[in-house]
């Protein structure tokens, strides 16, 4: 790619200020730092706003909240939940098919705190080489778990999934799931460039099947202002997710429609052409197709 | 040359096709292996160990740990801030609600807070009378240091129990050792006793002599082909047989036998109304009294 | 069994050691048994346990200085090697982390300020302040000598009570020295003295054997009396013509075993006694010959108010509460009574028929009349055993005196069986509070402060001047919280107890008291208790086995023990306090110059040289000691001894055996107290007394005397005439519930002690509330609910309890004592029994909601 040394998002800083080429990043650590801490504040102050972890949660006394993947896990290994968890899923099922089902990964869950500073340090120590993993091995790992749960009738992933251990650690007392997270950390520090969310976390497989029907999305409604930074791919946790969309790929309109894009809006901060912006799947903007797939076959291979 | 040609034109396609065919068969094979290590490493947490005991209503440990979503909500909502979640490093499945008796037993609340807060039937929300829980069963197992045992005047399980004199009775035997003293030996009823655990908590010696386990670590069971004879009658309302005929026997005066009770003097007032009683006079035996 | 595995070498060498030292007279304490014995380097000495009255023996196990373990003591006949719970855990009692070391005042800017903060000072300053305090107090007008005042204990050793008593009454010349046993068995004392003219009960424990039925007056044995009951279990099993029969206000765990448990409406024991009494004259079940021979009929006088201030409604309405009338003289005394016969006595009693005791009880008639039958029938030979059910109550003496009605009248009483029996729940309320007569109106062996010939024999026994002792009656436990708080009291000295925590209406007038700037309060204690941190200057106690003891049990045995281990820090024991501290006063100074001038020799010494170092408590010389006990401890000495240069506690103890000698009341010698596992009173000619008043039995009954009762003149016990009366509080609309404290096994008394050991508070960590499920359910109260209890006098929070060991009736809650974070006395209304003057925990009006 780009030979000379390259800040990423440099160019949109420079164009649109810091705090616009950040904003989406702030406004998610927020939503992470937030929804944990509205967590921690029961355990740690006594004021509890909301009881329970994020598999199923409890607000102010009215409003619960229920993972579905966990349910499904449960419903395969013979059991059912009661009224409130059903009631629980259905918000949470509704939720995400507004915002994004992936929007889980990048907005709420804690492991993403965890696996984006393993990729930090990854990137700011220089660390290059990458296992290679097919990111759809997480469907299989999806499968695996549900099989696993039907066979053994447990849900036998509860007793390794990462995400759960760090959230309920968090509320509940940690033990040695330090271990697990430490291992996920490593894991994508050394051995795999977003390996853990990126390739193998069965719960972010989940929630994409959900994203596979979500309204909100990235629309790329100024995509033939691309200027080739490739910044938006560079700060990408899904980037194979980017290229249909802004390189119109066998036709594609300038949506990004990949189920596992995570909502996450870093490509709309680090662009400093703002050619991505946040809209509904539905209000997909025309395609403006003869500039764009010009100013692509112009763009310089 | 041609045939070259195809196939050095084939060759990548096919060498891709292979290279696709291959990572996908790594990638199957190790979710798979991750799959059965999970699935194993399941099936052995799904037996609770003897230390760890489930809140009131917990489904049996097979279903339980389907039922159960970690969620802590019976963690939380415990007045007594007795239950923990299973750690990793715990024998049991990670993230599941137990208590340690030992520790910090169930104060069996009766409006069973854990029961109602729990979002699945992992604890059986048809559990509403504390009294009916069965999180474990105490069992007295330490015969030679339970203090009751050994005459003195302990008790403290007893007392502690919140169905005492259901879940533990004190039988009381004489202690032939000074022969003027009782010993108050506790009984546990595995009808009545819930596991709460108050007993074991509260038991004072070094190591606690009284001690809740699992039911199916600590219930045993009689065989089918054996019956209590007065258990059976007594649910029966009477003998399960026809009854005897009168039994009649061969006796001295002033003296009469019983069946059932056996040999008795026939005490004065049962002479005919009027007549003086005659001192009874035991010609029959060598003694002057029964 | 304890292997022996000292060698021969060992022992050899042991020997040498032994043998080297005896030679060069020095002493090394314990060697040749530490060794003998255990094997194991733990040296066993016999002890006696350091809770109830039961008073079981024990074996004490100490190595390197402190107490390693203990044991019941196999061949004591209390216990034959058992212990309740609370035993077992004796070996930590005297190891509480927070024990108090160094004497702690409260200061600031280094000097004494009642608002101060408490620091570390020497015992020199200690008894310096104190001092100061005392001889202020004297001065004061307002106070005087009885401004000066003690609260002791039914847990001090024999000579340590005495050693007090002689201190207050004589060295300081106040009699307001009373001890905690005021609030625990008083009625039973004073009942004992007017119905036998002597104290202490008749029988002894033997009777459990020989009894065909049991009656419990108001006590929950189950729990209190563990050891015994475990007898009284036996007894019933073995025998199966034994009947139990159960009085109380709620279901205890003592009904377990009963065969008749009546729960009765509060008060109503005075009713129920007097149809005993009915029942027997109307089948004509009065053991005549027995009535004529030994009995004498009584009326007590009646109006006597409830031992409130004299300005409560009640006390102004009283006729015969002793309190000041209008005119200024005392309105009666609640203690008179006069001759009646027995004909005007069955009249008495026969308006309480069954009907009529079954009405004010609410016990079903046909559980009272089996009562009454057990009584009546002359072949049933009953035991009455009772405790805080009969004494703290407002018309305790009365109870007391009642229930021996129902045995005199049947000639049920000092014979193996037949025994009514007054049980006690500190370790020597019998034996240093009562026979040591540390109450404000007692001297020892029974004799009284207002008797002048009792005062002159004290005297004579105590070699002081006539007119030494004051002729006044003291202030008594509740009296001296009145007078703390009205400031009559300047000095105020507890030991030995917990009385912030254990006496009544802590609120309006203990704490006050306490706190009152014209007070100094010294409260000599082992751990930091409530009464500990509302004090003025703390003084740190040595306790149990880190001094040398004697208690006696209730049933009259005496039982000593050795020094077994040090004191830590500067922990001194009550003995060493009351002397040392005697050294600070002249005679010149805390004596009027009349008495001084009267008896010149005693001008110019010091009260520890008047009073201790008289020839007589300091006529042992410091090797006596080990002489008395080289059969048990080869060199053996103790802490007091070695301060004072005598053989401290032979000395006081020959001493204080002089009032008893020739009158009923012998106490075995010193020394062979300390061979024996405890000697039953009267003691003569080294003969123990198992059952008194009975030819044979007592050496104080001539042959052909058969009963005789001889504490009385003429050698009758009274029975007397006297009405069920309501007592002060009830439940009413606001406050509708009965309130009843009491104790549980688990804990002794304010838990000062069993609280500080982790086994047995976790076992009861927190006082609850008993209250019957249907009382709870109409306030919306479940099980474990925190809910508030309050009466007109304050209020606490604690948990709700439906289930468990007491079972409640509807319109009556238990709260449980020994939780100095829920101190359930500040509820108490200070009403007493206007004869004892001991408070009625058991009844005051409550209400109950949840938090």
């Amino acid at each position: 790619m780009n030979a000379l040394p390259h800040k990423v998002g440099a160019e949109a800083i420079a164009e649109k200020g810091w705090l616009a080429a950040t904003k989406w990043l702030i406004l998610r650590r927020a939503s992470q730092i937030g929804i944990l801490a509205t967590f921690l504040v029961g355990p740690w102050l006594d004021l509890w706003i909301v009881k329970g972890n994020l598999n199923y949660s409890y607000t102010l006394g009215v409003l619960p909240l229920t993972d579905p993947y966990l349910l499904v896990q449960m419903l395969v290994a013979g059991q059912s939940p009661e009224q409130l968890a059903w009631i629980g899923v259905a918000i949470v099922v509704a939720f995400y098919l507004v915002v994004g089902g992936r929007g889980f990964c990048s907005w709420v869950c804690p492991v993403n705190l965890l696996t984006d500073a393993a990729h930090w340090l990854r990137t700011k120590i220089g660390i290059k080489g990458s296992a290679h993993l097919s990111r759809t091995t997480r469907y299989w790992m999806l499968g695996m778990t549900l099989v696993v749960a039907a066979l053994s009738g447990t849900i036998a992933w509860e007793m390794l999934n990462p995400v759960s251990m760090l959230h309920r650690g968090l509320l509940y007392g940690i033990g040695f799931a330090w271990a697990v997270l430490l291992a996920v950390f490593l894991f994508d520090l050394f051995v795999m460039r977003h390996g853990f969310c990126g390739h193998l976390c069965p719960v972010g497989a989940f929630y994409s099947l959900i994203g596979r029907f979500s309204v909100m999305r990235v629309v790329l409604p100024a995509r033939a202002a691309c200027n080739d930074c490739m910044d938006c791919f560079a700060v990408c946790p899904e980037p194979q997710v980017i290229r249909p969309a802004l390189r119109s790929i066998d036709g594609a309109a300038p949506i990004i429609m990949d189920a596992n894009c995570t909502n996450c809006g870093r490509c709309i901060d680090v662009c400093s052409k703002d050619v991505f912006t946040f809209g509904a799947r539905f209000t997909v903007p025309a395609p403006t197709s003869s500039p764009v797939s010009g100013s692509v076959q112009a763009a310089p291979k | 040359m041609n045939s070259e040609t195809k196939s050095t034109e084939t060759k990548p396609r096919g060498s891709a096709r292979r290279q696709f065919l291959a990572d996908t068969a790594r990638m199957a094979c190790g979710v798979g292996l991750l799959g059965l290590g999970v699935g194993l490493y399941a099936r052995n947490a799904t037996a609770l160990p003897p230390a760890a005991l489930r809140p009131p209503g917990a489904l049996p440990e097979s279903e339980f740990s389907a039922a159960c979503i970690r969620c802590g909500m019976c963690v939380r909502d415990c007045p007594f801030d007795m239950l923990m979640l299973a750690k990793p490093e715990d024998p049991m499945a990670t993230g599941t609600p137990y208590f340690v008796a030992r520790q910090a037993p169930c104060e069996m609340c009766e409006h069973i807070p854990c029961v109602k807060a729990c979002p699945t039937s992992a604890l059986d929300h048809a559990l509403t009378d504390i009294t009916k829980a069965k999180m474990g069963l105490a069992v007295l197992v330490d015969h030679e240091t339970c203090l009751n045992f050994l005459g003195l005047r302990c008790d403290i399980c007893y007392r502690v129990c919140p169905l005492l004199d259901k879940a533990i009775t004190l039988d009381p035997q004489t202690n032939t050792r000074t022969g003027v003293h009782t010993l108050f030996i506790p009984v546990v009823h595995s009808d009545a006793c819930t596991g709460c655990g108050l007993c074991e908590k509260a038991c004072p010696t070094e190591i606690a002599a009284i001690k809740v386990f699992p039911l199916y670590m600590a219930k045993g069971a009689l065989s089918a082909h054996y019956r209590l004879g007065w258990v059976e009658k007594e649910k029966a309302g009477g003998s399960l047989v026809a009854p005897d005929g009168e039994h009649q026997y061969h006796m001295p005066e002033g003296l009469k036998y019983e069946y059932g009770k056996g040999l008795s003097v026939v005490p004065p007032g049962a002479a005919a109304p009027g007549a003086v009683p005659p001192a009874p006079t035991f010609k029959a035996l060598q003694g002057d009294k029964l | 069994m304890t292997q022996v595995t000292m060698t021969r070498r060992d022992f050899i060498k042991t020997n040498a050691i032994a043998a080297a030292a005896t030679t060069a007279g020095m002493t090394v304490p314990g060697l040749a048994l530490a060794q003998a014995r255990g094997g194991d380097g733990v040296r066993w000495d016999k002890g006696v346990c350091r809770y109830c009255g039961t008073g079981c023996g024990v074996l004490v196990g100490t190595k390197e200085g402190k107490i390693v373990a203990t044991q019941g003591d196999p061949d004591c006949p209390v216990n034959s090697g058992l212990n309740c719970v609370k035993g077992y855990f004796l070996a930590k009692i005297q190891y509480g982390q927070d024990r108090l070391t160094k004497p702690l005042l409260r200061m600031k800017d280094g000097k004494f300020d009642k608002n101060g903060e408490f620091a570390p000072i020497s015992w020199d300053q200690a008894f310096d302040i104190m001092a100061e305090k005392v001889k202020a107090t004297m001065k004061n007008p307002d106070q005087g000598p009885f401004g000066v005042s003690m609260f002791g204990s039914g847990q001090w050793t024999i000579w340590e009570g005495y050693a007090a008593n002689k201190l207050m009454k004589a060295g300081f010349r106040s009699n307001s020295l009373d001890p905690n046993a005021r609030h625990c068995m008083a009625s039973a004392v004073f009942a004992f003295i007017r119905t036998f003219g002597a104290d202490e009960p008749m029988g002894v424990y033997d009777d459990i054997e020989h009894a065909d039925a049991f009656a419990l007056w108001g006590a929950n044995m189950a729990e209190m009396h563990p050891i015994l009951w475990s007898r009284i279990t036996n007894r019933r099993l073995t025998a199966k013509h034994v009947k139990i029969h159960v009085l109380s206000t709620f279901g205890h765990r003592s009904c377990e075993l009963a065969d008749n448990e009546m729960i009765f409406t509060p008060q109503s024991d005075l009713a129920i006694a007097n149809y005993i009494c009915n029942y027997i004259i109307q089948n004509n079940a009065v053991n005549k010959e027995f009535v004529a021979k030994n009995v004498t009929f009584h009326k007590g006088v009646t109006d006597i108010g409830y031992g409130l201030r004299p300005n409560h409604p009640l006390e102004q309405a009283a006729g015969n509460n002793g309190y000041p009338g209008p005119d200024g003289k005392p309105k009666g005394n609640p203690n008179t009574f006069s001759a009646t016969t027995y004909d005007e006595f069955a009249k008495f009693v026969s308006e309480y028929t069954l009907d009529k005791a079954h009405q004010i009880s609410g016990v079903p008639k046909e559980k009272l009349e089996a009562l009454a039958k057990i009584y009546a029938d002359p072949k049933t030979k009953v035991m009455s055993t009772w405790t805080m059910g009969m004494n703290q109550h407002t018309r305790g003496t009365w109870i007391n005196n009642m229930l021996y009605n129902i045995h005199l009248l049947v000639g049920k009483i000092s014979e193996p069986g037949n025994s009514p029996f007054s049980l006690t729940g500190q370790p020597s309320a019998c034996g240093t509070a009562r026979e040591v007569g540390t109450f404000a109106h007692r001297l020892p062996a029974d004799m009284l402060i207002a008797n002048p010939q009792h005062r002159a024999a004290a005297e004579k026994i105590w070699k002081l001047p006539a007119g030494t002792i004051s002729d006044r009656i003291g202030y008594h436990a509740v009296l001296q919280s009145r007078m703390l708080k009205d400031g009559k009291i300047g000095f105020y000295w507890t030991s030995t107890t917990n009385n912030m925590q254990a006496g009544p209406n802590v609120n309006e007038e203990m704490y006050p008291g306490w706190r009152n700037p014209k007070a100094f309060v010294v409260v000599s204690d082992v751990y930091p208790t409530v009464s500990a941190m509302s004090a003025d200057l703390i003084l740190p106690a040595a306790m149990w086995m880190e001094k040398e003891g004697a208690f006696g049990n209730a049933e009259r045995r005496g039982q000593f023990w050795r020094q077994q281990v040090k004191a830590p820090g500067d922990c001194k024991s009550d003995l060493w306090q009351y002397m040392e501290f005697s050294k600070r006063f002249k005679t010149d100074e805390v004596w009027p110059a009349e008495l001084l001038d009267k008896n010149p020799e005693y001008k110019g010494k010091t009260l520890y040289e008047v009073l201790y170092t008289n020839g007589q408590c300091n006529k042992f010389p410091k090797e006596e000691a080990a002489k008395v006990n080289a059969h048990a401890w080869a060199g053996y000495t103790n802490d007091e001894t070695e301060a004072f240069g005598y053989y401290v506690q032979k000395g006081l103890f020959e001493e204080y055996r002089n009032f008893g000698a020739g009158k009923g009341k012998d106490l075995g010698e010193f020394d062979h107290y300390h061979r024996v596992r405890g000697l039953r009173w009267p003691v003569v000619n080294g003969k123990e007394t198992l059952w008194r008043y009975r030819e044979g039995f007592d050496p104080y009954v001539k042959t052909g005397e058969g009963v005789k009762f001889y504490g009385n003149p003429d050698g009758k016990a009274r029975v007397f005439s006297l009405p069920y009366q309501d007592p002060p509080e009830k439940p009413d609309n606001e406050y509708n519930l009965w309130l009843c404290t009491g104790r549980v096994l688990e804990h002794w008394h304010t838990g000062s002690m069993t609280r500080r050991v982790p086994e047995l508070y976790k076992s009861f960590p927190d006082a609850v509330i008993w209250i019957h499920p249907k009382d709870a359910e109409k306030r919306g109260i479940k099980r474990n609910d925190i809910v508030k209890v309050a009466t007109r006098r304050g209020e606490i929070e604690l948990r709700a309890e439906t289930k468990g060991r007491n079972k409640m009736p509807e319109g009556l809650v238990f709260v449980p004592f020994f939780d100095e974070h829920r101190l359930v006395n500040k509820l108490i209304l200070d009403a007493t029994c206007p004869i004892s003057k001991e408070t009625d925990y058991k009844k005051n009006a409550c209400k109950v909601w949840k938090v």
